[in-house]
């Protein structure tokens, strides 16, 4: 009995290896190009393999794909590079988890004669990559500041900023954007309470009813990205202040597009995953066809996206932001 | 035909290592004839590398869970050890050698706090590692200020280099793991210590009357898992090039993982480091052959559950018929 059942479990181990070779065939003769993002699950990153998957049918190249564990996950990328160089691509889009360790690794790969080019995050330092497809978020902030500035048309402000995590690049250049935007620095004294969300829709939550306690007059938010602002609105409207606070934020996923068409966030500075992807696989397919390398920085873009246009501050309404938004 | 058909899996359930390589061999071999580039020294090489740091923390796993016990604690405390070496090499421009004991005597300090706590004080080691998880992670990041520790000094990253065998490179760091795979495989098969912890995983009470200091052993058992943590450290540090405050936070589970494919007891008492091997090896070539392979990496986590479940499943019913 239990030695045919343990013959049954090494076959099911087998039948679990010969699952595999449901995915692709390897053909030698297209081209790969490899995709690697952060994360397998947000939405952003979702969007950017679709985009990255049609441009790629589109060019003729086999796209392979990888993805770390959790945010900042440095090891899985560098392993992916590794198998990905091994596996022969052209060329390798990433968004690095750890914007200084991935750099090693990278040089590696592009000794190897593989071009490879940054998404959404640069590198540190920004050339150690070949390219840089990505979003200006110190522009994406600085358009939400605008924003909030006319918005508020001169009434005294008492800000709470729900910002990313120390350290990480991204979440520092919209937070000084937004401050610039705004036309104050760190340390102004409207700044009446900073919270690190990791971009999380729960701790934003809590980081809010935390700044709220700390100061029930609060009555503009910034959110580093739309679920820490659902987050923010929940605790908001908790208290009953949904109505009278401002929240801005940044990113133009469909939710958050949604969320400013309901007023729960008034306006979004809206980014292009998308765009960089195809971007990214196209300057690989040529790269594979003529040897021709792209270099430096592309903007891809940004919009502000909100229903109430405020004096002076350029505008897209939610109509444009739902045909444009990913996730 | 029919003998080696009644024969086989019953060995496979004795002995505990047949399986996991059974389930390896098979994975490679799959791979071999689904990828071009898969069947190659350089590749093989490649894998070693991606696997000998969660495999040298799952030595130290090994070691706890012989004892019966489980470490929650020894991603983090490999980062924590990481940032330590780095960190007063580049900052605090100690020579980089010194660095490297330091970053060696934390981890395993790490460690004996963690054996002090589940002896004298008998708590369940899953909590006190839950709870110095928690408390390495912290620290790791009020230490670093969330900054990663790039510029490191050659001495650091030496084990990051490549020799030639056979015309493949090879890194050292590999060499290191696997020497470290061997002479704890001699350790717990050859020693009066190594039978002791067999011994003291089976049951602690019979152990206890057979005269073995038990709470100095287990000590001992987490202390030197905690050395090989650190140890593990240099060798993400050789590895990434960098000193980085993110690293393993999933590499507990992950050395977890691989304990348990190779086929130890998650009891205690039962189980071979090989088979440790066998199972971070496991990982690593599914990991591997199916990127090759243009499989996107979400199955590799798929797969790797059902193999988890497998291989306790396999040990739950060797537990039942040794009965």
């Amino acid at each position: 009995m239990i030695s045919r059942l343990s013959a049954g479990l090494l076959a099911a181990a087998l039948l679990v290896a010969g699952c595999g070779g449901g995915g692709q065939n390897t053909s030698t003769a297209t081209p790969k190009v490899g995709l690697i993002t952060k994360t397998e699950t947000n939405p952003f990153f979702v969007k950017m393999k679709e985009g990255a998957q049609k441009a790629a049918q589109a060019e003729g190249l086999e796209l392979m794909t990888a993805a770390g564990k959790f945010d900042g996950d440095n090891a899985a990328q560098i392993t992916a590079i590794e198998n990905m160089v091994a596996a022969g691509v052209k060329g390798i889009l990433i968004t690095p988890s750890d914007t200084k360790a991935i750099v090693p690794a990278v040089k590696k790969a592009r000794d190897a004669g593989v071009l490879v080019i940054a998404l959404d995050t640069p590198t540190e330092p920004q050339d150690a990559t070949d390219a840089l497809f990505a979003t200006d978020n110190l522009k994406a902030g600085e358009l939400i500041g605008q924003y909030a500035k006319a918005a508020m048309a001169g009434k005294p402000a008492k800000i709470a900023t729900l910002d990313l995590a120390p350290g990480i690049t991204v979440g520092q250049l919209r937070h000084d954007g937004f401050l610039k935007g705004f036309g104050i620095a760190d340390g102004d004294p409207s700044i009446v309470c900073s919270q690190d969300t990791r971009g999380d829709q729960a701790k934003g939550q809590t980081a809010m009813e935390n700044c709220l306690q700390k100061d029930p007059d609060i009555n503009l938010v910034y959110t580093i990205n739309e679920p820490a602002a659902l987050g923010a609105h929940t605790a908001l409207k908790a208290k009953g202040r949904d109505k009278d606070v401002l929240v801005v934020s940044v990113d133009g996923g469909c939710t958050g597009v949604k969320a400013v068409q309901s007023g729960q966030i008034a306006a979004t500075s809206q980014q292009y995953p998308l765009k960089m992807a195809e971007n990214g696989v196209k300057a690989i397919s040529s790269f594979a066809k003529t040897g021709q390398k792209a270099t430096g920085y592309t903007d891809t873009g940004v919009t502000l996206i909100t229903d109430k246009a405020a004096d002076g501050v350029q505008a897209e309404d939610t109509a444009f932001g739902l045909a444009n938004c990913w996730g | 035909m029919a003998v080696i058909e009644a024969t086989l899996p019953r060995r496979l359930l004795s002995t505990p290592v047949l399986g996991p390589l059974a389930a390896l061999l098979a994975a490679c071999a799959f791979f071999s004839l689904n990828t071009d580039q898969f069947l190659s020294g350089g590749n093989f090489s490649l894998i070693i590398q991606q696997v000998m740091v969660v495999g040298t923390l799952a030595i130290g796993q090994t070691l706890i869970i012989l004892t019966a016990g489980i470490d929650l604690s020894n991603g983090a405390i490999m980062a924590f050890g990481g940032i330590v070496m780095t960190k007063l090499a580049v900052d605090g421009g100690l020579p980089p050698l010194l660095a490297i004991a330091a970053g060696l005597a934390v981890c395993a300090a790490f460690g004996l706090v963690n054996g002090l706590l589940v002896t004298r004080i008998s708590l369940p080691p899953f909590i006190v590692t839950l709870g110095m998880l928690n408390v390495v992670f912290a620290l790791t990041h009020i230490y670093s200020q969330d900054q990663t520790v790039t510029e490191l000094p050659p001495a650091l990253t030496y084990l990051g280099q490549t020799f030639q065998l056979g015309g493949t490179n090879v890194t050292y760091g590999s060499l290191v793991a696997i020497l470290l795979f061997l002479l704890f495989a001699y350790l717990l098969g050859q020693t009066a210590w190594g039978r002791h912890v067999y011994a003291l995983g089976n049951s602690p009470e019979v152990a206890r009357l057979t005269g073995i200091r038990t709470q100095r052993l287990t000590v001992g058992v987490y202390t030197l898992a905690g050395l090989v943590y650190g140890i593990a450290a240099l060798l993400l540090v050789s590895r990434t090039g960098v000193g980085d405050p993110q690293a393993g936070q999933t590499d507990n589970l992950d050395s977890i993982t691989a304990v348990v494919l190779g086929g130890t007891s998650l009891f205690g008492g039962r189980g071979l480091v090989i088979g440790t091997l066998i199972g971070a090896l496991i990982v690593g070539v599914f990991r591997n052959g199916l990127q090759l392979m243009g499989v996107p990496s979400i199955y590799q986590t798929l797969i790797t559950g059902v193999l988890v479940i497998l291989a306790v499943t396999v040990d739950q019913l060797s537990r039942r018929r040794n009965r």
